[in-house]
């Protein structure tokens, strides 16, 4: 199991070996600790639980210390689940994973929540092109244009593209590639960017697919 | 800056301190394939920018046949080799970009006293 939940710190750019400037962004990653081991016998499924962030303990509710003081575990504000195959459980419950689970050179995928962006017209949420702003067109250049075809199908077709609420949601980057591994000081850098606002929480994983 | 960010900050190099105004020569290691060579950049420093590792200053020369170049250099970059400064010219500005609409004679700097 190879897993970790950070907060997105910022981005900023270093220098590699060749002087060349590498675009990085700043995950503060864990210290992150084992809450729980589900189980196929008890919950169905094979996942390892994770949690991140140390809190106050007034602020969780005695449900929540209950469970992080079964392992004796401080107040942590964050828990993830990360599925597993069987087999592939390495971690008991209470453990603490540091960010040398990673190393430099290694493929990540990084999951957030994107920025929210409220209802959003067709053109930024949908990449729609503009009708022209002259030639006639007084107040139509960002309208959606046409629904549809004709009497046959004689319904708006399911799926069509619309305006609507764009961003908040889960979003996933694939293969991003680890540029500094400090445990000491929990810092993860990924070449690239990655969903959400600065101090937005995310989950790290080995990258699914291998990819350039 | 966030301390998680300020560790990734390069350190500080040797290099002399520079402002709007100053000549100078800039060295610069230019790789092209396995060879590598120093090339010499001269001209005025006409503003400096961005903080951390994204520190960077513009030098502004005037090329053959008057045509202006200019060449932005990142500061920590460890392709700048050295920066010489070779004058230092009293500026009232942070940023010469008038300098870019005057040409030969008005576009002298008056020498720093010292």
């Amino acid at each position: 199991m190879k897993g970790m939940i950070g907060k997105k710190v910022g981005m900023t750019q270093i220098f590699d070996e060749n002087g060349d400037v590498i675009p990085v962004t700043v995950i503060q990653a864990g210290p992150c600790y084992v809450t729980q081991i589900r189980t196929a016998e008890k919950d169905g499924y094979l996942a390892v639980q994770i949690g991140f962030g140390e809190t106050k303990p007034q602020r969780l509710t005695k449900g929540q210390l209950g469970h992080l003081q079964r392992n004796n575990l401080p107040a942590l504000r964050h828990l993830r689940e990360f599925r597993v195959r069987s087999g592939e459980v390495d971690v008991a419950e209470g453990e603490t994973i540091k960010a040398d689970v990673f190393v430099k050179g290694e493929r990540v995928d990084v999951i957030g929540v994107s920025k929210g962006r409220g209802y959003q017209g067709g053109i930024k949420r949908h990449h729609f092109n503009r009708q022209p702003k002259t030639h006639g067109a007084s107040d139509r250049t960002r309208a959606p244009g046409s629904a549809g075809a004709n009497t046959y199908p004689g319904r708006t077709i399911k799926g069509k593209r619309y305006p609507g609420h764009m961003g908040s949601e889960r979003v996933t980057i694939e293969n991003l590639e680890v540029v500094v591994v400090d445990a000491d000081k929990n810092l993860l850098a990924v070449r690239g960017s990655i969903p959400g606002a600065n101090g937005g929480i995310v989950m790290i994983k080995p990258a699914r697919v291998r990819r350039g | 800056m966030n301390e998680l960010m300020a560790s990734l900050v390069a350190p500080d190099r040797d290099h002399p301190e520079i402002q709007a105004g100053d000549t100078v020569k800039v060295h610069v290691r230019i790789v092209e394939g396995d060879r590598e060579r120093i090339q010499v950049f001269q001209g005025v420093v006409i503003r400096l920018r961005g903080g951390g590792n994204e520190k960077n200053f513009t030098v502004r020369r005037i090329a053959s046949h008057g045509i202006g170049v200019e060449r932005t250099f990142l500061l920590k970059s460890p392709r700048v080799e050295k920066i010489e400064v070779l004058r230092r010219a009293k500026v009232r500005r942070a940023q010469l970009y008038y300098l870019r609409d005057l040409r030969g004679k008005a576009a002298r700097l008056k020498e720093k006293r010292r």
